[in-house]
């Protein structure tokens, strides 16, 4: 049944129907609708869970991870700041190998002070272990959530479910809501192996001397390369239960034989599909959409690219100093391709910058110039700058 | 009764602990002492949330652990939020099981401060325990704010314009009664049964309790490993490291001291306070400074006892069984 939801209503009744026996809540802009429905279903019964308000976003990742340690399965979510705040957290969990699932409502990180999206936040933390899975709708969120506790559980990593902040938390969308039953059936109730338990007393978090900390490491990226394929056959497996699919590793919308490619992460995908309806006339366009962006997926990457002339990046953060960080992983991932594949990477839609439908012909029509700069950041108006700052 | 040697005896009645022997800790450390004794009392059924430290480092390193309990550290100041999840999960699968939280007083005082907090505000059903040996000892004796006015560290050195820290030792235990909890006590290793006493009193709470166990560091404090617990015993003798209980905010319960001994005794037998003892004006009024925090805590604490002193007996005699169970 098709029900009208906000994103973060939609996103809370999806983690609700996955059972989470612990959710540490934090407020911040735009994640807070998540937390306020999660507290409204407890508030109304239809939702049994320890709900521990927490003091911050960093004592919320460590509740999260204390009780997914302690055998139960946990839930929180964060934005900007709080992603930043509880970074070191971040990067402890995954590294302690603790199966939970994260949402984060991409969101700019200042200074300036900015509440609008970009992806800077998750971006940011994109080498801490975690999975991230980015979402193009809301749909895709409700899908990808449930997904994710699978994923999470079977892989023993974290997950990091990516929607962009206000685009879609704050939108109102016709959301297919899965029932009780059918989520029950994909997803087993939580059972970790090496919860704590006084029966069975085990340490977890020792230190690790040099001779072994190599050995840790490699096991950790190993495992990470591998849960490409759980990624993969938790959303078959889901289509099969929900009938919907949420793109697997890497979506290829717009015309897949096109040798014009726009690549992007998240709700711009909507964007520019409705540009390609808009603009008919700008000739074949395929747009590649990377849903899941750690693990990297090298080889899905690699065939969604195959026969592109011409590949435009449009990413919703950057490294300054650098340029693109999902550019530079792309160009990286394509490096054998060099020379016949011509790849420039645009910075769009940062600390809220509307993405317009006329984004395409303009990134296009910029793609197009063979001595253009490998990165810029689209839409600067120079003029509101300082003469020295341009 | 026969004559049995006492080695013969403990194998004859197992005491459960939590912190086996073999482990890195310095000769006379106060925490590795304070961590058994806590583990001890509180028995096997129970998980314990370790803060970075000296306790995690000396304890584990890879592959091997001294923890005869489950144990998770996780970061240096986010033992409370960790202890107050594990917490929840408990209840949430309605598992009686005891949640420990332990940490040093810089993961207590300073870094995890607030994250301890939230878990008091909340009041998780959690005993905390902050092993307090009054300064960053793991990265080799730096001031926290638990460590006391005028003791030298690697970051408040005494020296030619300075004699040693310059501010007052956090009163913690204060702060963490205006939290309200039902329980809140101070302890030393000097006095182990009545620190077993106090961990049995803070299990048998249901909601937030807080244990702050003073924990001499033979290596940060400047004594021999052999005469920890004399150190530790002039603390509470003198008055500066006074043992209370906090009910609700209310004090309940103090540690009588019979004969007061005078601040000198305690720093003259650690290096940490050598400077206090030169021939320099400054000393001297560093010396009565340090009296008179003395005084001021056994006035306010009502600590002069007229009767004998505690024997520190309370609860001896009762040995927690089941080790041969749970090992």
């Amino acid at each position: 049944m098709r029900d009208m939801l906000e994103g973060s209503q939609a996103i809370a009744r999806a983690v609700a129907l996955c059972r989470p026996q612990v959710v540490a809540a934090y407020p911040i802009t735009p994640q807070t609708h998540i937390v306020e429905n999660l507290s409204k279903l407890v508030a109304d019964g239809k939702l049994t869970t320890e709900l521990v308000s927490v003091e911050s976003e960093f004592s919320a990742a460590s509740v999260a991870l204390g009780a997914a340690a302690a055998g139960s399965r946990a839930y929180t979510a964060s934005s900007s700041q709080g992603i930043m705040l509880m970074s070191e957290v971040l990067f402890n969990i995954a590294g302690l190998r603790i199966p939970l699932v994260l949402t984060c409502a991409n969101r700019a990180i200042g200074a300036p002070l900015s509440i609008w999206n970009d992806q800077q936040d998750s971006m940011a933390v994109r080498d801490a272990g975690w999975i991230q899975l980015y979402c193009a709708d809301n749909q895709e969120a409700v899908d990808t959530t449930i997904q994710a506790y699978r994923i999470a559980e079977r892989c023993e990593i974290p997950v990091m479910v990516c929607v962009d902040g206000f685009v879609l938390t704050h939108t109102m969308e016709a959301i297919d809501l899965p029932t009780q039953e059918q989520v029950d059936g994909f997803l087993p109730p939580y059972r970790f192996n090496r919860a704590l338990d006084p029966r069975r007393p085990i340490s977890i978090g020792t230190l690790v001397a040099p001779e072994y900390f190599s050995e840790v490491r490699h096991a950790n990226h190993k495992a990470l390369e591998r849960a490409i394929d759980e990624i993969e056959a938790a959303d078959r497996d889901w289509a099969e239960v929900s009938g919907r699919s949420s793109g697997g590793l890497v979506e290829v919308l717009g015309d897949p034989e096109a040798r014009i490619g726009i690549l992007t992460l998240g709700s711009a995908t909507g964007t520019l599909l409705e540009a390609l309806d808009e603009y008919p006339d700008l000739g074949p366009v395929r747009l590649i959409r990377l849903r899941c962006f750690r693990p990297f997926p090298f080889e899905a990457l690699r065939r969604a690219c195959a026969g592109l002339e011409q590949l435009a990046i449009l990413e919703r953060a950057l490294s300054p100093g650098l340029g693109g960080i999902v550019g530079t992983e792309v160009r990286a991932a394509l490096a054998d391709l060099e020379g016949t594949l011509h790849i420039r990477d645009y910075a769009v839609g940062l600390g809220g910058r509307d993405i317009p439908l006329s984004t395409l012909p303009r990134v296009l029509e910029a793609l197009a110039v063979p001595e253009s700069e490998r990165f810029r950041i689209l839409d600067v108006n120079l003029e509101q700058l300082p003469e020295e700052d341009r | 009764m026969s004559e049995q040697p006492i080695a013969d005896l403990r194998r004859h009645q197992p005491r459960f602990s939590g912190l086996e022997s073999g482990h890195r800790a310095c000769t006379g450390c106060g925490e590795a002492l304070g961590a058994r004794l806590v583990t001890e009392a509180a028995g096997p059924d129970v998980l314990v949330a370790n803060a970075t430290g000296c306790l995690e480092v000396f304890t584990t390193a890879w592959p091997q652990s001294s923890w005869r309990v489950p144990w998770l550290h996780s970061l240096f100041e986010n033992a409370g939020a960790i202890a107050s999840g594990m917490e929840a999960a408990l209840k949430a699968q309605g598992r009686p099981t005891k949640v420990l939280a332990f940490a040093g007083d810089g993961g207590t005082f300073d870094i995890g401060f607030q994250a301890l907090s939230g878990m008091l505000e909340r009041d998780h059903n959690v005993l905390y325990v902050c092993y307090d040996n009054e300064a960053y000892m793991n990265t080799g004796i730096q001031r926290s704010s638990s460590t006391p006015h005028a003791a030298t560290t690697t970051t408040s050195p005494a020296g030619k314009a300075r004699m040693g820290k310059r501010h007052l030792k956090k009163d913690i235990v204060s702060i963490i009664a205006a939290h309200h909890v039902a329980y809140a006590a101070t302890a030393s290793v000097a006095y182990p049964s009545d620190l077993r006493k106090k961990v049995r009193r803070a299990m048998a709470v249901e909601g937030a309790t807080f244990l702050q166990v003073h924990s001499p560091c033979p290596l940060g404090w400047g004594h021999d490993g052999a005469v920890s617990i004399e150190v530790a015993r002039l603390a509470v003798q003198t008055g500066l490291f006074p043992l209370v209980e906090l009910e609700r905010g209310s004090l309940t319960g103090v540690m009588p001291i019979r004969e007061v001994r005078p601040v000198r005794d305690y720093l003259r037998a650690q290096k940490r306070f050598v400077h206090l003892f030169a021939d320099d004006p400054r000393a001297r009024e560093e010396l009565d400074h340090i009296q008179a925090l003395a005084d001021h805590n056994i006035e306010r604490y009502g600590l002069r006892g007229d009767r004998p002193d505690a024997l520190d007996s309370e609860g001896a005699d009762t040995v927690r069984r089941g080790g041969a169970r749970w090992a």
